[in-house]
């Protein structure tokens, strides 16, 4: 099974890939629906030119700071989308979650690979960001550390795993109850304000980064974020990376024993 | 092929009345009622039969399918296709099976039908010769052309039928479980998906088990019929011996050169309808031939046909007998 399945693999990937440019119109509404880190930035750049704004370490951020802040943020969000709750919803409402049963992959991989496939018309979004972040002077924010910039995939593919796992769990949990979405709201909901989305978490009081730090949204965004813009040092960004990775693997088995018990569940209820 | 014996599968279903306070009342108790989707029945179906599976809705037909295609855990009871146990849904066993829902989609609703294809190719691992044959000589059966480059949210629901029957077939199934494969066609359309399903099993020996409310499906495709109605079986065999124990008398229908009315041929038998120039008589087995013999002596009979009565009825007092022996049952 594993031997088709990595073979069917670039087909899978192919088919997501056209299904993400099957709509131009909704493309190009998709593609302003991803601009909020960028309405973050001029909010934030605004207020920092007003009064001067310092973070709970007693950082100093600056209009550029700020810019180099949030452009990291879009590139970041950009690359650890993931919607496989959503999918898994709709597909358990409407009865068709039966025609990915009835295929011989994994159905996860079939979402996980999906979700993936995606990634280079997010990644083309990104590159004008990317030019934009690196050609000004917002670039004096990132980091200069090569061996940090080293660590910053495995940051990367850590929050799109946190992200990934998150949206199986929730989304599996449509096999237990009728509305799933109404958590995945929450989630969105904790994750907007916990991650780094909105602001960066230096900002929150002390007590509150504190607690940010023991969630996982933190990882899903702040941490390659920090990564870019130069927060943490080679040594300081290992332990994180590893609560990073610890929170990636707890998701892992807890989605997929959520997932499992809901397909028994469904298995013995029907669908 | 197919073994089925004392299958059951019982649910547990949420029972809430409508209201504001039922509602409230759900949050902290809940009433759940037991319902009996497949009581206990035993089949088994040889290497390349057509069976029709017939009921009435919520007879269980679906449901049998579904444990069939390894989508549902049976209750009780003992399932094994092609040596198989479908609920372990083994990789292996999913490359022999596909189940077709009329109501349900696997093309992907934005691409075209071709895409779909391709990815089944690749997901079955079908070898690329061997997908090309296929889909040539499926393109061909189904008169697919250029439909299959259409994205399939533009296509008719036929189209799109005909496309669902080529995606499952990609991988040349041996077992395929068709649940309402004509639903919403139109009689033309109907009769293409017939015709094909047909050709597919004598081309292939596939096994097919289908369900359908249409009995012009069944009676075209289906030499053997399993009568499912409350979760029991309540009949296995030819089509032909059901109607005999369902309905023993034949329809003799006349058409006459000038109207006649009812009085005149009522002595005949008993007279189904009458109507200017034709009617149609309901008379026993053993009669029609003296009862033909009386009408063409007695009345302008210009043409006459004798036929079994319409399967819709026959099903249709089926289930009637059915439901009033569990009433009495019950009383």
């Amino acid at each position: 099974m594993i031997g088709r399945s990595l073979r069917a693999l670039p087909a899978l990937v192919r088919v997501g890939f056209v299904e993400s440019l099957a709509y131009r119109t909704e493309m190009i509404i998709w593609v302003f629906s991803t601009t909020m880190p960028l309405v973050m930035m001029t909010l934030w750049t605004a207020v920092a030119r007003s009064v001067p704004v310092v973070g709970g370490g007693g950082k100093s951020w600056g209009t550029t700071a700020f810019v180099s802040y949030f452009l990291s943020v879009f590139i970041v969000r950009q690359l650890i989308s993931g919607w496989a709750g959503w999918e898994m919803y709709y597909e358990v409402r409407q009865g068709t979650l039966a025609m990915r049963l009835l295929r011989p992959i994994h159905p996860l991989l079939s979402y996980g690979v999906g979700n993936l496939a995606a990634l280079p018309l997010r990644a083309a979004v990104t590159l004008p960001v990317i030019v934009v972040l690196f050609a000004t002077n917002a670039r004096d924010h990132l980091s200069h550390d090569w061996h940090v910039w080293l660590l910053f995939p495995f940051a990367l593919v850590g929050g799109w795993v946190i992200t990934f796992f998150a949206n199986v769990a929730i989304g599996a949990l449509s096999l237990f109850m009728e509305s799933s979405v109404k958590l995945m709201d929450v989630w969105l909901a904790a994750f907007f304000v916990f991650s780094g989305y909105l602001f960066p978490l230096d900002l929150f009081p002390d007590w509150l980064t504190a607690a940010a730090k023991w969630l996982p949204f933190r990882y899903q965004i702040g941490l390659p974020v920090e990564l870019m813009t130069g927060v943490h040092t080679w040594e300081s960004a290992l332990p994180l990376l590893a609560k990073q990775w610890a929170w990636a693997a707890a998701l892992i088995v807890a989605s997929l024993a959520i997932w499992n018990r809901g397909l028994a569940r469904f298995q013995a209820f029907g669908g | 092929m197919i073994e089925v014996q004392q299958l059951t599968k019982h649910y547990r279903v949420h029972k809430r009345p409508p209201g504001l306070a039922a509602a409230l009342k759900s949050l902290f108790k809940r009433e759940y009622t037991a319902v009996k989707a497949v009581d206990g029945i035993t089949f088994d179906i040889k290497a390349g039969e057509r069976v029709g599976f017939l009921g009435p809705n919520g007879a269980g037909k679906t449901t049998t399918l579904k444990t069939l295609a390894g989508l549902l855990h049976p209750s009780s009871g003992q399932v094994r296709v092609d040596g198989h146990v479908p609920q372990k849904r083994e990789a292996e066993y999913l490359k022999k099976i596909m189940l077709v829902m009329g109501q349900k989609q696997q093309l992907l609703w934005d691409l075209p039908p071709a895409e779909t294809f391709e990815m089944n190719r690749a997901i079955y691992d079908v070898p690329r010769a061997d997908f090309t044959r296929r889909m040539k000589e499926l393109g061909d059966l189904l008169e697919l052309g250029e439909l299959v480059n259409k994205p399939t949210r533009q296509l008719s629901l036929g189209e799109r039928m005909k496309c669902e029957l080529a995606a499952a077939l990609v991988h040349g199934p041996k077992v395929l479980f068709l649940d309402e494969p004509t639903i919403g066609l139109d009689v033309s359309m109907q009769v293409v998906m017939r015709d094909f399903i047909r050709r597919y099993n004598e081309q292939y020996g596939a096994t097919l088990i289908l369900t359908s409310h249409y009995m012009d499906d069944v009676a075209a495709l289906c030499p053997r019929v399993i009568v499912i109605d409350k979760g029991t079986l309540s009949f296995d065999g030819k089509l032909d011996d059901l109607v005999q124990k369902v309905r023993p008398e034949k329809r003799v229908t006349l058409r006459f050169s000038q109207p006649v009315t009812r009085e005149q041929v009522s002595p005949l038998g008993q007279v189904v309808t009458c109507e200017g120039a034709q009617a149609v008589l309901q008379v026993s087995h053993d009669q029609v031939n003296s009862v033909v013999g009386r009408a063409l002596a007695t009345l302008p009979v210009m043409d006459l046909n004798v036929e079994n009565p319409p399967l819709e009825e026959v099903m249709s007092e089926l289930f009637a007998r059915s439901r009033a022996n569990r009433e009495e049952q019950a009383a």
